[in-house]
Order: structure tokens, then sequence, then C-alpha cells
């Protein structure tokens, strides 16, 4: 259902969604009038689902950021859903992975300092419903983050 | 130094972060705004690295790509391995979306975008165990995702 162009097309834009449809046509090797047929088609199927901005939570303040895997209750058959239901309301919260592994849960957090965070911590994390255990990891740098894929 | 919002500004970034195509004239619609008005208020985040860039979302299913792993990664003898090398390294690979290095039970956080299990074994075992320094190794399957607008409401 792909061919090579729509692929091109799709690793360009992956690696540079800032440019342009004109940098972007030249890259792919198609006129802007291909890129936009093939660009509407990718997202009539669905295969593109949208642009987000980024925003860089360091700029508005936000100087921590935590990784934090959850080890639910999993005798409590609501567990997930109301785990997943109270994370929805933390306002810090920016991310909600669930798994199959040793990990049931995972949240990105964000706070403004450490004494922000200790806060969020006490208030609002420990009081997450059905957790049997939860792990910390604190953000020291992103050194790569894409979403280019291997196509 | 970090910026400061008011209303407005959160609702731009709000508007923003579901559709970062949306140009000056419907964010200033929405937001109660003139065109230049709105325009300018983009600028301004855009200038102060508030608005980060774009990130594409595509089907990654549908794209051949159907299993994501997050890998937990510690470094084996820590202190004599050489962080920028493990770095460069893990980097390189293309099938990794995310390095991020981090403080707790692991040194790293990588997210991983494979074909398929088998496929996910291979970076694994090809690509991952490979990696000069790598110890112990945790891998979760991503069941589902989703991204929050965070404090911006």
């Amino acid at each position: 259902m792909l061919d090579d162009t729509d692929r091109r097309i799709l690793r360009h834009l992956l690696a540079d969604p800032q440019a342009d449809n004109a940098a972007l046509a030249a890259r792919a090797g198609v006129t802007a009038a291909t890129l936009w047929r093939r660009l509407d088609r990718l997202r009539d199927r669905g295969v593109l689902q949208g642009t987000e901005a980024r925003i860089d939570w360091r700029a508005l303040g936000y100087e921590v950021q935590v990784s934090l895997r959850f080890t639910l209750d999993k005798t409590e058959p609501r567990a997930f859903d109301a785990f997943t239901a109270a994370a929805r309301d933390v306002p810090e919260v920016t991310e909600i992975q669930t798994f199959l592994g040793s990990v049931d849960i995972r949240l990105s957090v964000i706070a403004r300092d450490m004494a922000h965070w200790q806060q969020i911590w006490r208030d609002r994390i420990l009081a997450l419903p059905h957790v049997t255990d939860i792990e910390p990891l604190m953000l020291v740098a992103t050194i790569k983050d894409t979403a280019e894929l291997a196509l | 130094m970090s910026v400061d919002l008011d209303d407005t500004d959160r609702a731009i970034l709000r508007l923003l972060a579901a559709d970062a195509t949306l140009g000056a004239a419907p964010i200033g619609r929405a937001v109660g705004l003139t065109q230049p008005a709105a325009w300018r208020r983009i600028r301004r985040l855009t200038d102060a690295g508030v608005i980060a860039g774009r990130r594409v979302v595509v089907d990654r299913a549908a794209l051949g790509f159907g299993v994501t792993v997050f890998l937990g990664v510690r470094l084996a003898a820590k202190g004599r391995i050489d962080l920028e090398t493990f770095e460069r390294a893990v980097t390189a690979i293309p099938e990794v979306q995310t390095v991020q290095h981090v403080l707790g039970r692991f040194d790293y956080r990588l997210r991983i975008v494979a074909r398929d299990i088998p496929d996910f074994e291979r970076i694994l075992r090809r690509r991952i165990m490979t990696l000069p320094g790598v110890g112990q190794v945790e891998a979760n399957v991503v069941l589902s995702e989703e991204r929050r607008p965070g404090p911006l409401g």
C-alpha cells in the first residue's frame, strides 16, 4: 500500500518536521504537486496523524523531569483504569505509557525544582491508587530524541 | 531565565501542541485575538524557545513498525567506561529513537522501535548487547501511550 515514494517522503518529513513543502519535495525528489497529493493521501489513510508543537518545559521554568515506573496490584481488576484516570488529573504528568513486562505503567512528570518535585511526589504521586512499587529515574540529559523510523 | 505566560499564551500553546500547522488566523479566532496579535505571541513563544520545534505523529503499525520497547540500560564497570563512547554508539543505532541519561536503577533509558518481536530481538542481540560498557538491560514492551498537555491548563 505504501510505495518507495511515500516512504522517502515520510523519511524526510520525520527527519526534519520543520522543513517547508518546497524543501521536502526537493529532498524527496518529487514535484510540489506530487508531494501535496501524497501527503494528503497519507493523511486520509491515517498514516500521517498530525504535527504537534514540541514544548520545551525547561524554557517555562520546569527544570526537573522524572520518569516514574510503577508496578500495580494485579489482584485489583480496576487497577489500570483507576490509576490512569488519577494520573491524568495530575497536571505535571506529560506522558503515560502502559507496558507488557516487569513494569506496568510509566509516567513522565515535570517539576519546577526539587522542592516542587517533593510536593508533587508527596501530594500527588504517593496518592495514586493500587500501586505496589514505584521506581524513579531522574533525567540528567536527553542525548537523542527523534520520531524517525528505519523506513 | 524562564518565560512568564498568561492565560492567552497557555491557550495558544495548547492549540499548537495539538496541531502545530495552525496559522495565526485560526489561532487568533480561537483565543479572541486579531491575526497580527496572535502572530506576535506565537513569534515571542518561538523566540523564547518555548515552542522548540515540531513532532510528526505517524501510525507506526501502519508503516510496519509494530513494536515499541522501552529499555533500561545499566553500564557494567562504572567509572571505567567512557560515557561519550557509549552515547555515540547508541545514538547511531537507527532503531533507537530516544536516549536519555538518567539517575536511578539504570544509567540510560532508550526507546526502540522495531518491526516485530523477532526484529527487536535482533536489535537487542546485535546492536544493544554489543555496545561498549553495556551491563544489565531491562526491556518493557509498550502496549499503549498517551501524551498529556502538561501544566498548561
